[in-house]
C-alpha cells in the first residue's frame, strides 16, 4: 500500500515536472444573492411536485397539524430537537416502523433551487436514517433560514460535516428519460414555509 | 516514459468503426437513444439558460480544476490528512487491478458475501463487480439504470443512465424474467417498473452491511465526500451499512468546500437538465458508528496529466453533456466506444487512460463538430484534444495508406511544374466512371475513400490548361 502510495505521488511530480502555475480563480458570477425570495422558493419546490404551505410564525403547529391530517397520519417521528410548538408530544412517536413520516426543521434552503438543506449533527434534524426510511417527510423552513442562490447555502454551510440536500421527493429518470417521483428516498416531500 | 500494464479491459473494445456498424443497424436503439438524448438536451438547455452567470461559472469550474491539477500532488496530501485526521482509512492504487484487489480485500476481510453499490464510474472502470464476483462477493447495484444492466448482463451505454439504450418493454420483460418475487403481471410504466425496484431493493438496504461508493468530489482541506444522486439508493448505502468504501479517481479533488458553490451549479442543471438534482450527500470522516475507507485510484490519471494538451481532460465531472449532445453518440450509442467512458469524453478520456497505442480508434469517432465544446460546464476543448490525439495516433502506428498518399501529395504540390504535370496524369481517371460520370468504387487501398463515398469524375480539362488558353 506504502509502495502505491508513494508511486502515484512520484507519477503526479514526474507529470508535472515543468509545473504549470496554478491559474487564478476568477470568481465574477453572483456571489451573495442575500435572503432568499419566499414564492420563487415555494414555486421552486412545487416544480419537483413537493407539497408547500405558507403560514405564519403563530401558525405552525396548527399547519403542521392540518398537513398531517391531510396525510391520514395520527402519529409522527421527530428530530428530537423539534420544538413542542410544532410537533404536540400527543402526536409524537418513536417507532419508526409504525410512525408513517418525519417531522424535521432544517438548516438552510435555497429559493433559486428549492433545496433544503439539513445538518445531521443539528439535534432538530436528526440522524440521517431519520429522513430516509419513512415514505414521508415533512419539513418546517423558516423565513431567515431561506437565501438566494446556491453559495449562499454553500457559505452557511462551512464546517456542517454531515449533510444531506434535498430538492423534492425522490426521483428518476433511468427509463426513457421520464421522471418518476419516489423510488427509495421519501416519496412525498411537504414543506411548511413560516413568513 | 510512465510504465502501463495492460490496459484496463473496461476502457477499450473492439476497433470503433467495426462496433458502429452494428449498432447502427439496431433500429430499436437508435430509436431510444435519439428519444432520450432530445429529452435530455432540451431539459439542459432550459435550465441552463435560466442562469444569467453560466458563463462565469464555467470559467470558474474549469480554473478551479486546472488549479487543482497543478498542484494535484499537495491536494492529494492535504486530503489524505484530512480523511485520516477523521478516523478514515486512505489506501492507494497504481492501476484497475490494484484498485480491485484493494477493495476486495477490504471486503472479504469483514466476512460478508455481498455488498450494496451506489452507482460509481470509478468502480465500473477498475472493474469491481468481476473481481469482488471472483472472490465470492455479489455486488448487488442499487442505482436503477445499473440495476437494469445488471439484471441483462448487459454493458452500460450512458455515463448517467447507463441503461438508456433500453425501452420500457424491454426492463418489463428483464424484469418479469430476473428480479426476484416481482409481479408476473408487472405493466411498462415507468412508475410501476421503479416501484419494482424499491421493493426490491429495500430489502438488500436494510440486511447488506457493506457498501462501495464512488464520489463526484473530494473537498482537500476538509476531508469532506459528496456523491450527488437522484433517487435516495445513494443515501441508503451511505447511511445504513456499517462499512463504507469509497473508490475515488485522483483528479476528483476540490481544493476548498467553497468551491462547492461553483460545481453544485455546474453538474446537476448539465447532467439531468435540473436545476437541482433530488439528492446530494456530504460526509467528512466515519458518520454514526461506521467504518470508513476511501481508496484513490491512478489508473491512467498521471498519464494523462503529464501531457499538457491532454490532461484538461481530467477536468471532466462526468456530467453527460457531451455524450446527450454528440451527433456520433446519438446514432451509435455508447457501446460502440468499448470503453465505460462513451461520447466525446470517452474518445478524449480512454485513450489517455490506457495509452493511445492501446486505443487506436477513439479519437476518429467524432465529426469534429464541437458541440461537445459548448456544452462542457468545465469548458473541455474535446474537438482540438481529438485532433491532438488523432496526430498521437498517428506519430505511434506505421504509415497507413493515407499517410502515404499524403506524403506523395506534398511531394508534388512542392514544385509547380510537377503539380502540373500530376494534374494532367489525373485525367487517365477518365477512363473509370464513365457511365454515371462518377467513381463508385476503387481497388484496395482507394477503396477506402470509396467504400463510403463517390469520387467525382475527373474533368477532361485541367483549370491550370483552361486558364493558358484564355
Amino acid at each position: 500500500m506504502s509502495t502505491a502510495r508513494a508511486e502515484v505521488l512520484r507519477r503526479v511530480r514526474a507529470a508535472l515536472a515543468h509545473r504549470p502555475p496554478a491559474p487564478d480563480v476568477p470568481r465574477d458570477y453572483r456571489r451573495s444573492g442575500g435572503p432568499g425570495d419566499l414564492d420563487l422558493f415555494a414555486d421552486r419546490l412545487r416544480d419537483y411536485r413537493a407539497r408547500v404551505r405558507l403560514t405564519t410564525p403563530d401558525e405552525v403547529t396548527a399547519a403542521v397539524v392540518a398537513a398531517l391530517r391531510e396525510r391520514g397520519l395520527r402519529q409522527v417521528v421527530a428530530a428530537p430537537g423539534v420544538p413542542a410548538a410544532w410537533v404536540p408530544d400527543d402526536i409524537r412517536s418513536d417507532d419508526h416502523h409504525t410512525a408513517g413520516g418525519v417531522v424535521t426543521a432544517c438548516h438552510v434552503a435555497i429559493a433559486e433551487t428549492g433545496t433544503i438543506v439539513l445538518d445531521h449533527d443539528a439535534r432538530d434534524q436528526g440522524a440521517r436514517a431519520l429522513t430516509l426510511l419513512p415514505d414521508y417527510h415533512l419539513v418546517v423552513v423558516r423565513r431567515e433560514q431561506v437565501v438566494a442562490g446556491v453559495p449562499d447555502a454553500v457559505a452557511a454551510l462551512a464546517g456542517v460535516r454531515t449533510q444531506t440536500w434535498v430538492s423534492g421527493p425522490s426521483a428518476t429518470s433511468d427509463i426513457e428519460l421520464e421522471r418518476v417521483e419516489g423510488v427509495h428516498g421519501p416519496r412525498t416531500l411537504e414543506v411548511v414555509v413560516v413568513r | 516514459m510512465t510504465f502501463l500494464g495492460m490496459p484496463s479491459r473496461n476502457l477499450v473494445g473492439e476497433p470503433f468503426p467495426r462496433a458502429a456498424r452494428a449498432a447502427l443497424g439496431n433500429a430499436q436503439l437508435r430509436r431510444n437513444l435519439a428519444k432520450a438524448t432530445g429529452t435530455i438536451r432540451a431539459k439542459r438547455a432550459s435550465v441552463v439558460a435560466e442562469v444569467p452567470d453560466w458563463a462565469g461559472l464555467r470559467a470558474a469550474g474549469a480554473a478551479i480544476k486546472d488549479a487543482v491539477l497543478a498542484d494535484l500532488d499537495t491536494h492529494l496530501l492535504r486530503l489524505e490528512e484530512a480523511l485520516t485526521a477523521r478516523g478514515t482509512t486512505v489506501h492507494w492504487a497504481r492501476d484497475a487491478e490494484e484498485a480491485a484487489r484493494v477493495v476486495t480485500e477490504l471486503v472479504t476481510a469483514t466476512g460478508t458475501t455481498e455488498v450494496i453499490k451506489v452507482k460509481s464510474m470509478a468502480t465500473a472502470e477498475i472493474g469491481l463487480n468481476d473481481a469482488l464476483a471472483a472472490a465470492g462477493v455479489r455486488a448487488v447495484e442499487t442505482d436503477l439504470a445499473e440495476l437494469i444492466v445488471q439484471l441483462g448482463d448487459d454493458r452500460p451505454s450512458h455515463i448517467l443512465v447507463p441503461a438508456i439504450h433500453r425501452g420500457r418493454a424491454e426492463i418489463r420483460d428483464l424484469f418479469r424474467r430476473e428480479m426476484p418475487g416481482v409481479d408476473p403481471d408487472l405493466p411498462d410504466d415507468p412508475a410501476a417498473l421503479a416501484e419494482a425496484a424499491r421493493r426490491y431493493l429495500r430489502h438488500k438496504f436494510t440486511t447488506v452491511d457493506v457498501a462501495i461508493s464512488g464520489a463526484n468530489f473530494a473537498v482537500a482541506d476538509s476531508g469532506a465526500l459528496v456523491v450527488v444522486e437522484s433517487e435516495g439508493n445513494g443515501r441508503m448505502c451511505l447511511t445504513l451499512p456499517r462499512t463504507l468504501i469509497s473508490v475515488v479517481g485522483i483528479e476528483k479533488l476540490v481544493p476548498t468546500w467553497q468551491d462547492l458553490e461553483v460545481f453544485l451549479q455546474l453538474l446537476p442543471r448539465s447532467s439531468t437538465g435540473e436545476r437541482m438534482n433530488p439528492y446530494t450527500s456530504v460526509w467528512t470522516g466515519p458518520t454514526e458508528g461506521q467504518t470508513s475507507h476511501v481508496v484513490l485510484v491512478d489508473n491512467g490519471r498521471t498519464a494523462t496529466l503529464a501531457d499538457p494538451r491532454g490532461r484538461a481532460a481530467l477536468r471532466c465531472i462526468r456530467c453527460s453533456a457531451c455524450l446527450n449532445s454528440c451527433p456520433v453518440y446519438e446514432r451509435t450509442g455508447g457501446h460502440a466506444y468499448g470503453s465505460v467512458y462513451p461520447g466525446p469524453i470517452g474518445a478524449v478520456l480512454s485513450p489517455q487512460l490506457t495509452g493511445v497505442r492501446h486505443n487506436k480508434t477513439l479519437p476518429f469517432a467524432s465529426s469534429l463538430c464541437g458541440v461537445c465544446y459548448d456544452v462542457c460546464p468545465v469548458a473541455i476543448d474535446i474537438p482540438s484534444m481529438l485532433v491532438h490525439l488523432r496526430g498521437e495516433v498517428a506519430r505511434t502506428t506505421a504509415p497507413n495508406a493515407e499517410s502515404a498518399a499524403m506524403r506523395a501529395l506534398a511531394w508534388a504540390m512542392s514544385d509547380s511544374r510537377r503539380w502540373a504535370r500530376a494534374l494532367r496524369a489525373g485525367r487517365l481517371g477518365r477512363a473509370l466512371g464513365r457511365r454515371r460520370d462518377r467513381i463508385g468504387r476503387l481497388p484496395p487501398p482507394l477503396s477506402a475513400w470509396t467504400d463510403a463515398r463517390d469520387l467525382p469524375r475527373p474533368p477532361r480539362q485541367t483549370f491550370r490548361d483552361w486558364w493558358e488558353t484564355r
